[in-house]
This record gives C-alpha cells, structure tokens and sequence, in this order.
C-alpha cells in the first residue's frame, strides 16, 4: 500500500505525481481484475487516472472504457459495439448539474415544472433500464450536485421552479430507484460537493477551460469515494477496527487517572466528544463491522475504563480485548490469527503517532487513521470509506454474531474429550453442489477476496466466472456448512477443467472462518464421486505460492496425492488416482440438493 | 525571483509530471518537444505549476501560451512563492 494514497491524502501531491504513483503501482501484480466502463457528460480523463491510482493501491486491477466527451447518453442507448466487446463488470454514469438540459424557468406553470422533471429523469431512467438489460452489470450513478448561483435566492428551494427545488427532488427519484433496483448505486457527489466546498468545488474555470464539472484539485476527493464503492463491491471492505483506549476512546490515562479521573460522559464537553466517539464505533457493529481493543494496560484497567458509567462502548461490544505491554503490532497479529483474518481487513486507531507509526512500519497493509482531536479521529475515519457499505445483506448484519459465535465455538471445544467428538457435536450440515445463477456472486466474490486457504490464488471476473459455469468441460463445486451455532453460507469452491481421463484443478478455496471443520475433504469425497461419474481417472493438483496462502502448501499431500513435480518458485504439482480413493469426511452430513 | 530560479523551479515540476528526470527546459521548449505534454496533460501540468508557485494562469493565457518562455514571464509576474 502506498501511504500518500490512503485517507487523508494530499491531493495536490497525488495530481503532480500521478504518472510515478501508477507506474510503480502497475508493476504490482495480484490485482483483482475489473473492467470498468465510465460514461461519461463531461471530460472524464484524470478521473479514470486518479480512480485506477486508488483502486490499484487497495489491490484491484482496472480496465477502462471512457466515453467519448460527453457521449454518456448515445454510447447507452444505441447498439455500441466497441463499449459489448469490453464486457463491463461495472458502469459508472458520470454526469452532473451541467448535463440538465433544461431547469424550470421562473415563469413556468407548477404542471411545466413537474413535465419537466419528469422528462429529465426519464432520461436517466431509460439508460439504466437499458444499461441493466443489456449488460447485466452493477451500474454506479453520480447524483447532483447543487447549483453555484440562487437567481430567487433562498425561494430556489420550496418552489418548484426553483433549481434548489428541481435537484433536491430529481436526487430523490434517483435514491427511490437505487431503494428499489439491486446493483445500482449512488455516487453522492451532492454531499461532497458540500463536504469539499460547493465555490471551490464547482470553480467555473475548469468546465471553460477543460469541460470538467467539478474542479481539477477536487478530482482525488471524487475518485477516492468512488473508488470506496468499488472497493465495497469487490469485497475489499476492512472489517476490523482495532481500537487503543487512552486519549481514543476516552481522555486521558486510565492507569494514572483512574476509572474517576478519565473523561467520558456528558459531565464535560471533552467527555461529550468522546461519547459521540463511541457512539459513533458502537454503531458499526450495526453494519457487520468487529470492534475489538488494542491497548498498552494491564487488562483490569482497561476493563474499568469500558465500565464507566458516563461511556457509550461496552466490554461486551467488543470482539476481542488485547490490553498488555506487548508491541501492538504483535498484538494486531495474534487478533487477527485468532480471528482467522488477515492484518489487512484490521483499521488501527490510535492517537499516539508513534503507535501508528510502528503499525505502518511492521504492518504496511493495514491502514492507520491519524488525528491530533477526538473530533478529527471521528471525521477521519468517516471520510476514509473504509466500512461503505454497498449491500445492508443480511450476511454483514450476522458477521458480527458468527464471530461471537466461532469464539463461542472454540470455548466449546475445549469442553469435549477429542476434536473429532467436538466436531460430531456441532451438526454440520453441509449443502455441496454445482454452481447455480443466485450463488454466482458470491461464488464470486468468495473467490476473488480469499487470499488464504487458496491454491492457485486464480481471481475471476464475473462474466468468467458465468463463463465457466455453463462450461461443459469444468467440474464445478461449492460448499456451504450449517452448524448448530449459525449458518456459515457459502464457504468453499472448487473448479476443475477436465482434458479426457484427468481432471487439472484450476482453484480451490475455501473461507477462514471454516477452518479446521473438515469441509475441505467434504469437498474433496464430491469432486471424486463426480470425477468418477464422468470416468476421470487421474486429479491434478497445482500449488502456486504468494505471501498468504502457505496454509495450503501441503494440502494435497494432506488429501493423499502425490508430488509429482516442483520448480524453483516453489510451485507443485500432485497427483491422486481416483480408484485409490476412500471418502474422508465423517463429521459432516452432505446434502446434495438444496431444498428451494 | 530570478528567470533561472523560475525555470530551475519549472523543470522540476515538469520531471514530476512526466515522470521523465532527463527533460531539460529552454525558453523555447513547447509541447511539441515533449512526447506526452498533449492536451490532456497541459490540464495537470497547469495545474502543478499554479501549484508551485502560488498563481492562477487566466483562461485566455492556458490555451495561449506558445512555449515555456511565456510562461515562465507570466509566472515572473504574478508567482506568490
């Protein structure tokens, strides 16, 4: 991760150096890749080239297709053959306030003014319809931003023909068809217009010069939250907030202070701020988020600070509590081994700039939120995007019990005689089958955020992945594991090309939180029985390292094949003659179909 | 500030926005000597040398300027640092 590319970030630096940062960025490989396509109603250039800066540093590789100027409408509605040829994974409508042909004249009838709202958002909504019939993709869509000039003044809003008017309620249409259409997104440019200054924000020397519609040194503020709802879409959301007590979560120092002597609570207006603070963290549990603490303290002290009688934040709010006087780094890393996450998904808070120093230095893909005041850290990590949310799914909302659960898991295990008696306790239930169109999203965006548990590390866009399910050639798996503390969905896949009697697996994957339940050999029994079915008579297994997957160095050596060749990167190849093969599971029951 | 302390100044931003440490500048020098300094570029190098040194170039200045020696004269005028 390149640090002048995270939240907050100097824009101006970002713009000069833009050619250095992508070149260095480019040479990265790993990237998952995406194909963007960016309609556009005014000059869309450094967009597109600041956007790939912030979505290659948060490891997704793009490729765009840009409109030519302005064309957004005609390269939407009309047959486009060059736009069909790229197949889109994503469509981005890049319009604004300049693109409204017309606004209501002052002197329009109330029934004037509303045919003419309802013809500009009927010329929205036909692109998407279309958009959405012709190439299936997500769609994101900027809404309006508010107008530089107020002829009426403070009437241009509560008039309907007032501009204020006219946009408030042509963004509200916009918001009641993303309510009702899945895949289709909003870009609020409107807040951050706001946020970034309407005056600056809409200086009119850059659409007279360059036909931008908002301002060159504004375009990293746009592309970064931008790039935060692709980021959500591509599964590269963090999930952890890894938070410090002391001067974070409340003032001052609970070890010297004492639990009376800290500030939190409505008493003082520096214990306000860090109510709202907490209140604020507490709520992201709401959206799938864990909290967990990770503090220099002995662990009662920290424990009488979250007690305080005036504070928002819980004990029980929290996934995992590290205080001790171990470096937090090491810390970080135990949470996330227990939690069975990488570094990566953890967001360190911490007011102590030496502290998040060391984090950068020891865990430089996980990103820091400085702040000097408890207000900046509040801002700081809003803006930063890390948590934006695409899907409310109902996944998210129970990721924070599932993990409460597996903690409960293992307090459980340690109850029984053996693991193997542990893991017959729990009820699996697992459902192991062919892919199927609804869990093809998921397959998919399983396959392209496990870094893991995964052989090949081989990512898919979605249309490949929709490719290879109607292959005939392909052996095609996924797993889902029911357990009598929660469902765990869809866990594992596995894909595997058949050339005559052998089987070549392509990808083998499965999710972290399943670890050590046995699902991997329940996948391994059915692609066998299937491998036998279709008369194959040999699997080849392939191991290509990265940085994070040495879990499944050995993993076919674990299944019963055979090495059979290995080069200088540390690449294998194995093998497993079918016929040989006994089935291994025996602690989760399979059901082949799903009941639909 | 002096002309060669502005062009010393001007060709170190022109290195960062080409990402090209050999360019070397002359009054003379225009877009054409320079491989990527095309239309869209001119956009964010106007950008980092307003930047640079503090001043706006005017509308008609961006699209009029011929060569380097013309801006750096504008640049002589009006720079705020």
């Amino acid at each position: 991760m390149i640090q002048e590319l995270c939240y907050p970030f100097d824009a101006d630096f970002i713009l000069t150096n833009r050619r250095r940062l992508l070149k260095t960025l480019r040479a990265q490989e790993g990237g998952v890749p995406v194909r963007i396509a960016v309609l556009g109603g005014s000059t869309t250039s450094d967009i597109v080239k600041t956007l790939e800066l912030f979505l290659r540093n948060r490891g997704i590789a793009p490729e765009f297709w840009e409109s030519e100027y302005a064309q957004y409408w005609t390269d939407a509605m009309f047959e486009n053959p060059s736009l069909e040829a790229f197949h889109p994974d994503l469509i981005f409508i890049h319009t604004s306030s300049r693109n409204i042909k017309e606004f209501p004249g002052v002197r329009d009838s109330r029934e004037v003014c509303e045919h003419k709202l309802e013809q500009v958002y009927q010329h929205f909504e036909q692109m998407w319809e279309r958009l959405a019939s012709v190439y299936g993709c997500p769609v994101i869509q900027n809404n309006f931003e508010m107008p530089l000039t107020r002829l009426m003044g403070n009437r241009e809003a509560g008039l309907p023909q007032g501009r204020i008017d006219f946009l408030t309620r042509l963004n509200c249409r916009f918001y009641d068809y993303a309510a009702s259409h899945p895949r289709f997104y909003i870009h609020d440019i409107n807040y951050l217009s706001a946020c970034y200054g309407l005056d600056q924000w809409l200086d009119p020397t850059y659409w007279n010069l360059y036909k931008y519609a908002l301002a060159v040194p504004a375009i990293p503020e746009f592309a970064y939250n931008l790039s935060n709802i692709i980021c959500s879409l591509m599964g590269k959301n963090k999930k952890v907030l890894a938070l410090d007590l002391d001067n974070t979560l409340w003032g001052g120092v609970i070890g010297d202070d004492g639990q009376a002597g800290i500030e939190i609570g409505q008493e003082t207006s520096v214990g306000q701020s860090y109510a709202e603070l907490q209140s604020y963290l507490k709520a992201h549990k709401d959206i799938g988020v864990l909290l967990t603490v990770i503090s220099k303290n002995d662990y009662e002290n920290a424990i009488a600070g979250l007690e305080h009688p005036g504070g928002v934040l819980r004990p029980d709010d929290f996934t995992l509590i590290k205080a001790n006087w171990e470096p937090k780094s090491q810390n970080l890393l135990e949470a996330a081994e227990t939690l069975n996450l990488l570094p990566e998904s953890f967001v360190f808070v911490d007011d102590n700039p030496a502290e998040r120093g060391i984090i950068s230095a020891q865990l430089p893909d996980t990103p820091t939120v400085p702040f000097d005041t408890v207000e900046e850290c509040l801002i700081r990590l809003d803006r930063s995007g890390y948590f934006e949310v695409t899907e409310l799914s109902a996944d998210d909302a129970r990721r924070v019990e599932m993990y409460k659960a597996n903690a409960e898991r293992q307090a459980a295990a340690a109850k029984f005689a053996s693991y193997h008696d542990f893991l017959l306790s729990m009820n699996m239930e697992a459902v192991i089958r062919d892919f199927d169109p609804v869990s093809l999203p998921r397959i998919t965006q399983l396959t392209n955020k496990s870094n893991q548990f995964n052989v090949t590390t081989k990512r898919y866009t979605e249309s490949e992945m929709e490719a290879v399910s109607r292959d005939p050639k392909y052996v095609r798996l996924y797993g889902s594991l029911k357990d009598q503390f929660g469902d765990n969905g869809i866990v594992s896949v596995v894909i595997g090309r058949q050339e005559d009697a052998a089987l070549h697996i392509e990808l083998w994957l499965m999710s972290c939180r399943v670890l050590k339940r046995d699902m991997e050999l329940a996948m391994l029994d059915r692609l066998v029985e299937e491998a036998q079915n279709r008369g194959i008579r040999e699997i080849y297994g392939y191991y290509y390292p990265t940085a994070k997957n040495s879990m499944v160095k050995e993993l076919f050596g674990t299944f019963g094949f055979s090495r059979i060749e290995e080069d200088e990167k540390g690449n294998t190849i194995w093998k497993l003659d079918c016929s040989e093969y006994t089935p291994k599971n025996q602690v989760i029951s399979i059901k082949k179909e799903s009941i639909v | 500030m002096s002309n060669e302390q502005i062009m010393e100044r001007l060709t170190a931003v022109f290195r960062h926005v080409f990402d090209d440490d050999d360019i070397v500048l002359t009054a003379n020098t225009s877009s054409k000597d320079i491989d990527d300094w095309d239309s869209l570029e001119h956009i964010n190098l106007i950008g980092a040398v307003e930047r640079t040194f503090g001043m706006r170039f005017q509308t008609k200045e961006v699209s009029g300027m011929k060569n380097v020696g013309e801006m750096a004269k504008i640049i002589a005028e009006r720079a705020t640092k």
